[in-house]
């Protein structure tokens, strides 16, 4: 018996007999759901304008007022929710990088504030803060060389 | 007992499956071995502050279970082997530590009951222990904190994922009895499937 041809053949047993996820589905309530989530973005800026603010301190407040209401959904334990219904439409925006931030610190909690919240807060975004930091990092030295890419 | 093949043991005297008992969570409760569990619990807290707690008793009261269900005294058991999926085995240490019964605590993942069985009945064959206790438990909520994800998480499982069951499982070995019985062990070798050394 070959071993890697009954890998492969255990793994095409399992696919078949598991269910596909029904991807047309998830797609388009991720679709949705993110859209709707740049449009409660983009009335806030508008407001902002509105109010006379200039253009980057109203897409400072965007994000602010974002991060909040996703990490206040969050410890209401519906971010959740939202995100087992919307997957990537509700992660991949800011709210989802507010929710990996809040849910460690929530579950975490019962080690203690020091080696519980503190340590354990960045398990989820921490990744995504050292590589996002350090490939602007890259670019800006590219940029600062050679004056372009940046 | 003796060692047959590369990898398993054979007893002459097959040590027997004294008495078991289990504790199951509530989603174990709406499931279809519902009815096979000795005791449901409708909260994933149990009373206790956090899910580690919640598993430590967990554990503890299976094991109390067991031990009143067999009619044994206490001091009748020789060697306990449990286990669990946390650090350091926190569950079954902490939520064994009143039973004054000398401890060994294993790491065997989904093996770990299996492990402690195996263990167990090779103490009860020998002759050092009658009577020998294994446990294992999990809890849903600790083993996601412990491997996975936290439960805030707003991320999507697949249809297929796994779940870890909450709940515990003990039994007692005894030496010897009316069965079922461990007739013989096979751990399997600790090398990666389609690996080289895999003979």
């Amino acid at each position: 018996m070959n071993p890697l041809d009954t890998k492969k053949n255990y793994q095409n047993y399992v696919d078949q007999k598991s269910p596909n996820s029904p991807i047309v589905k998830n797609c388009l309530n991720s679709f949705w759901v993110g859209g709707l989530i740049c449009v409660i973005g983009q009335f806030i800026w508008e407001a902002c304008k509105q109010n006379g603010l200039e253009t980057e301190i109203c897409t400072t407040i965007v994000s602010i007022i974002l991060v909040f209401i996703s990490a206040f959904l969050t410890a209401l334990n519906i971010f959740n929710r939202i995100g087992k219904f919307a997957g990537a439409g509700s992660l991949i925006p800011i709210t989802g990088f507010a929710n990996s931030i809040v849910s460690p610190a929530m579950e975490y909690k019962s080690e203690g504030y020091v080696m519980g919240v503190g340590s354990k807060m960045f398990t989820v975004a921490g990744p995504v803060l050292v590589y996002g930091i350090s490939a602007s990092i890259v670019v800006g030295i590219v940029y600062a060389i050679f004056g372009f890419g940046g | 007992m003796k060692k047959i093949g590369n990898q398993t043991i054979v007893f002459d005297a097959p040590p027997t499956v004294l008495e078991t008992a289990c504790i199951g969570g509530p989603k174990e409760a709406n499931g279809p071995l519902a009815k096979y569990f000795d005791q449901v619990l409708d909260d994933e807290f149990w009373g206790e502050k956090s899910w580690e707690k919640a598993e430590s008793k967990i554990i503890k009261e299976t094991v109390n279970k067991v031990v009143a269900k067999s009619g044994l005294a206490q001091d009748k058991i020789g060697f306990c082997f449990a286990g669990d999926l946390l650090n350091q085995c926190i569950s079954s240490g902490f939520g064994l530590r009143d039973l004054n019964v000398p401890y060994f605590g294993i790491f065997g993942a989904c093996s770990t009951f299996v492990e402690g069985m195996s263990l167990a009945a090779i103490f009860a064959e020998s002759g050092i222990a009658d009577y020998a206790l294994c446990a294992t438990s999990s809890h849903f909520c600790s083993a996601e904190k412990q491997f996975r994800f936290p439960l805030e998480l707003g991320n999507q499982r697949p249809q297929t994922s796994q779940w870890t069951i909450t709940g515990a499982g003990a039994t007692i070995v005894a030496s010897s009895g009316k069965g079922p019985f461990i007739t013989s062990i096979t751990p399997r070798q600790n090398s990666r499937y389609g690996n080289k050394r895999c003979k």
